[in-house]
């Protein structure tokens, strides 16, 4: 294994997490925004926020982590991404910047017209950040971003068959997990309510995601051939074998009430799919423009970031597992309150 | 190494940016570093601040002292949600505007922002676990969360200040054939500008934090709200920012003396130096000229010889008076804070109490906001002292630049939502002053 391999291997794992953990706290805004009117949704508001606060930050941070190794490791890769998916990408970083300021400040909201609006900003954007970013890695996976400044097309490249599925598959995916999250944490804290409305949520959410991804295969197969062909052959079938069972048997766990159990299995359909993809553009970068071979940094800077991101896992797994466990024993839990009844005196 | 050792520009690695508007790309990063730190700043300091508080508490048991901890962690996560946004915007602006100095050289400072990555990651784990934990871990626990807060915030600081002072000092690559050879990225990391940078901005960061946090308290001073509270608030606040205030002199001093020494053509910037002179004169605010002031100030020798602009040609000089206003209004605000930390520390000291002329709490309450524009002003000096050059006598801004479309319609959407960040952190101060911070303490 080549240092290049190690440092697409931490860039795997980066975007394994951020699709599992961030694109959870995406789909809590998801179910935020169709939460329904004030007093009907306050329920399920109350338990997004009290879900989400304590971890998204950490969530988000990901990303960053993904940004670094991708412009360190294959700066060439990340200057033609950047300016070739310009649109879609600023997009998302304005998503970014009003889901997060509008989550943070609806917990100060003092009246529920405040909180109303702050919550609509929170929960559109939640939805269009995923949109973007999936539509972003759909315009590489099909073979869209040419190595140059701005080389490829401003809109094609992420309007496109390819990029609009994957970013529907990013929201739907993001839903999914959320519910299936949220159904633990509602068991957690003993209301058998939201158990139930999370519950079905999860389990409309996860055979949903799971039709969308069967319908992405078959766009693949018609505008991304080659994508399509690797993915449906040798390892990344199995890969994507694997997340298929993941996906239903999270379903199959939701549906028999075990929440634990599915955030794991739902964790592993998600990481399996970012496997595969990753495996299919192999030996590419940018399918069909730039191999990992030709964009890596040279020896020095490879070996600075895998004895950098190694010594600083020393210190971030153990931070992790810390605040994971914290939440899920639920010790910086707080009184659960729907986000309604805050603003009823 | 110094940068003259490069004897050739580079060539942009993805091809020559076909870009009308690199002003406007240029413009878009100054406004959002503008933003995001004074954000930093209270990332710097808040977090000893609140510990520093919660201290108290442990060893008096006074309630006041866990309320006015609380109240500072709980401001400072929702501030930390707000930089963790903007400064995703910052990377991001990295590919989206300036592609080409990415893909040429983020092998040789890449890795600066990867172990920045891990500081703000640690930063976000444990400022949560800190304001989620209040009455759920123990105190010692608790307070022992709050301190890689304060460490990750350093280490944060640290890396990204060492890629600021790389472009300025770069260091740890070789150009052969215009192309960017042999990246030894630790030795880019630690180059010789970023020692001086980085003290100097760590010292604002508790200028700036400490300044703002005091005028609240301040405010509440004039307003008859005296109690045991805001006097805490008011005296640790400012405490915190006037010990900063004259050692940031000195960390000045330090940066001054090293950009006459490694950047001549951005020093002679600070005072629109023509000609090269022996014994250079400085002029405050444009007025009254100091004899041989600017030779003292840049090596401490009344006849040292400071070159002037006119060692380059033009087009390698940066903008003069934007230069001159930022620096001349930086050392102006930055001596007037010390002055009026001074005078707290002299009243406090000498006579146990707070000052009573209230003009003293008028100066406070401005002191915040004025701390802000010396920040900036500090920034702008150096950054647009830099200029034409992003990567310092090595490649030049236009270079840099992406040749996407549509900056212009970016500039003007990214206004807009700055300004829409502005009026939501307003309103959420207004709301915090209003709520009383006793009803969080049990």
């Amino acid at each position: 294994m080549s240092l290049a391999d190690v440092c697409l291997g931490f860039i795997l794992l980066g975007i394994t997490a951020y699709a599992v953990l961030g694109s959870a706290d995406f789909g809590a805004g998801f179910w935020d925004l169709t939460a329904g009117g004030a007093r009907r949704g306050g329920r399920i508001r109350g338990m997004v926020e009290r879900s989400m606060s304590p971890v998204w930050e950490a969530n988000h941070v990901w990303l960053i982590f993904v940004l670094v190794i991708l412009w360190t490791a294959f700066p060439v890769a990340f200057g033609s991404i950047f300016s070739t998916l310009s649109l879609p990408l600023f997009l998302a970083a304005i998503g970014i910047i009003f889901r997060g300021t509008a989550f943070a400040l609806r917990g100060q909201a003092a009246t529920i017209k405040e909180a109303r609006v702050l919550g609509a900003v929170f929960a559109l954007s939640s939805v269009l950040v995923p949109f973007f970013l999936g539509a972003t890695i759909g315009g590489v996976a099909s073979g869209r971003v040419p190595v140059g400044n701005a080389a490829g097309d401003l809109v094609t490249s992420w309007w496109n068959p390819t990029s609009v599925m994957a970013g529907l598959v990013a929201v739907l995916t993001g839903a999914f997990l959320a519910a299936v999250y949220m159904a633990g944490d509602s068991q957690r804290a003993e209301l058998p309510d939201l158990v139930r409305a999370f519950r079905a949520r999860a389990l409309g959410a996860g055979v949903v995601t799971g039709v969308a991804a069967a319908v992405g295969l078959i766009v693949l197969r018609g505008d991304a051939r080659s994508l399509y062909d690797s993915l449906t052959s040798g390892f990344c079938l199995s890969m994507v074998i694997v997340s298929g069972l993941g996906g239903l048997g999270t379903i199959a766990l939701v549906w028999s009430e075990r929440y634990g159990l599915a955030r794991v299995t739902a964790a592993v359909a998600v990481a399996a799919i970012v496997v595969g993809w990753l495996v299919a553009q192999k030996p590419y970068i940018l399918p069909p423009h730039l191999t990992i071979d030709q964009a890596k940094a040279s020896h020095a800077t490879l070996a600075a970031v895998v004895i950098g991101v190694a010594a600083g896992l020393v210190i971030l797994v153990p931070s992790l597992w810390f605040l994971y466990r914290l939440v899920l024993q639920g010790r910086l839990d707080h009184e659960y309150e729907p986000l309604d009844q805050r603003f009823r005196l | 190494m110094n940068a003259a050792v490069f004897a050739q520009q580079v060539v942009e690695t993805l091809g020559a940016p076909k870009q009308p508007d690199t002003v406007l790309a240029r413009q878009m990063q100054a406004i959002s570093l503008a933003v995001h730190i004074p954000i930093v700043c209270f990332g710097i300091a808040f977090p000893a601040m609140f510990l520093f508080v919660e201290g108290l508490y442990l060893r008096t048991r006074d309630k006041t002292y866990k309320a006015l901890a609380k109240r500072w962690s709980k401001v400072s996560l929702i501030l930390f949600a707000v930089g963790v946004v903007t400064g995703t915007i910052l990377s991001f602006e990295f590919g989206l505007l300036w592609p080409n100095f990415m893909a040429t050289f983020g092998q040789v400072f890449g890795i600066a922002f990867g172990l920045e990555g891990i500081s703000f990651f640690v930063e976000a784990i444990f400022i949560a676990i800190y304001v989620y934990g209040w009455d759920r871990l123990s105190d010692r626990a608790h307070f022992l969360t709050g301190v890689p807060v304060v460490l990750s915030g350093f280490a944060g600081s640290f890396n990204v200040i060492a890629v600021n002072g790389w472009m300025n000092d770069p260091t740890g690559f070789n150009v052969v054939g215009g192309k960017v050879v042999d990246p030894r990225p630790w030795a880019a990391l630690v180059n010789s500008n970023m020692w001086h940078e980085l003290i100097h901005m760590y010292l604002a960061g508790y200028l700036v934090a400490g300044f703002i946090v005091a005028g609240v308290y301040a405010y509440a001073w004039t307003q008859g709200r005296r109690d045991h509270y805001h006097r805490t608030g008011l005296v640790v606040a400012l405490s915190f920012a006037a010990l900063a205030a004259p050692v940031q002199i000195i960390a000045g001093d330090w940066a001054g003396r090293t950009v006459a020494e490694r950047q001549p053509v951005k020093l002679a910037a600070f005072e629109g130096l023509q000609q090269t002179t022996k014994g250079a004169p400085f002029s405050v605010g444009g007025l009254i000229e100091v004899p041989h002031m600017l030779s003292i100030l840049a090596f401490h020798d009344p006849n040292a010889t400071v070159q002037g602009l006119e060692i380059v040609p033009p087009r390698d000089r940066p903008p003069v008076t934007v230069v001159r206003v930022a620096f001349q209004t930086m050392i102006a605000i930055g001596t007037g804070l010390a002055a009026l930390g001074a005078w707290f520390f002299l009243i406090w000291l000498r006579l146990r109490r707070m000052p009573r002329w209230p003009w003293f709490y008028r100066a406070v309450m401005a002191a915040g906001p004025l701390a802000y524009v010396a920040l900036i002003a500090g920034w702008v000096t150096t950054e647009v002292g830099r200029q034409p050059w992003i990567v310092y006598k090595v490649m030049r801004t236009e270079q840099a630049v992406t040749s996407s479309s549509g900056l212009a319609v970016g500039y003007v959407v990214l206004l807009l939502v700055y300004a829409g960040l502005g009026a939501a952190v307003y309103w959420l101060l207004r709301r915090l002053t209003r709520r009383p911070a006793t009803a969080d303490v049990r």
